[in-house]
């Protein structure tokens, strides 16, 4: 288990990018493979473009407060605006044909597609979103595989 | 890497070849203004090549689901060429590659603008 790190932004783009940055680290630092970093990063920066620019539309007076823990089990980022709240239930499935031509709405469904658990929390103000993503226990698998083949003789 | 934009012309066909990122703030505005400034001009054929882009974020996809509507309302196309990976993988898994004409060759996408 590893410290977690917490960070206050302002509603900008560049507090996007310290989201982004923040997430890449965490996940190089839990050993993911490349495929799973980018999922990470990218989940990340979608939640905090959705808490910049939807959430707090970019208002000076507002903050975007941003999580990031490795608990051991798995990695977790918090991302919480304080803005009008989310109703995820209300959004338009970007998936459906008559949605497909958008040219907006895809950010939580990738946010989704690409963690194992997104949860969502109403602040009254604001919405947080917890981003989980399950870390493999360090070589079980090797070991199982070992098992089986010693089995098997 | 913000996202660099170099035009030229092919029989016709006018290639956008496109190198970094095309995300909000980053590329998204770029690509949006390269594109209105083509159908602006009168231009029909228009083709993407993505071979240098290696991160598309859900902006930059709607920036290109933008530039094929817009193209289409005026009667002109725009095609995709050579796409990374993870750029074809975010097609798929958003479905837009059922929308766009893709290919992994310059001189057959060229050839399929009529």
């Amino acid at each position: 288990m590893t410290g977690g790190l917490t960070l206050t932004l302002n509603s900008t783009m560049e507090s996007v990018s310290q989201v982004e940055a923040a997430a890449g680290r965490l996940a190089a630092e839990a050993g993911l493979d490349e495929d799973e970093r980018f999922h990470v990063t990218m989940a990340a920066r979608e939640a905090a473009v959705n808490a910049v620019l939807h959430g707090n539309e970019y208002d000076p007076a507002k903050r975007v407060t941003a999580k990031f823990e490795n608990n051991g089990a798995a990695l977790v980022i918090t991302i919480a605006d304080q803005g009008k709240g989310l109703d995820p239930e209300t959004l338009p499935d970007p998936l459906a044909p008559e949605n497909l031509l958008r040219g907006t709405g895809r950010g939580l469904f990738l946010i989704r597609s690409f963690m194992d658990e997104v949860n969502f929390r109403q602040l009254h103000p604001g919405t947080e979103l917890t981003l989980i993503k399950h870390l493999k226990p360090p070589g079980k698998g090797s070991i199982q595989r070992l098992t089986r083949g010693l089995g098997g003789v | 890497m913000a996202l660099t934009i170099a035009s030229r012309e092919v029989d016709g066909v006018t290639v956008l070849d496109l190198s970094g990122r095309i995300t909000l703030g980053e590329g998204s505005v770029q690509l949006r203004d390269a594109i209105r400034g083509l159908i602006g001009k009168g231009t029909k054929n228009i083709l993407l090549n993505l071979g240098k882009v290696d991160y598309i974020d859900s902006s930059g996809l709607g920036e290109l689901v933008s530039a094929y509507t817009t193209a289409k309302n005026q009667q002109a196309e725009v095609k995709l060429l050579n796409l990374t990976k993870r750029v074809h993988d975010l097609l798929q898994l958003t479905k837009l590659y059922t929308v766009f004409d893709v290919k992994d060759d310059e001189a057959s996408s060229i050839a399929s603008f009529k």
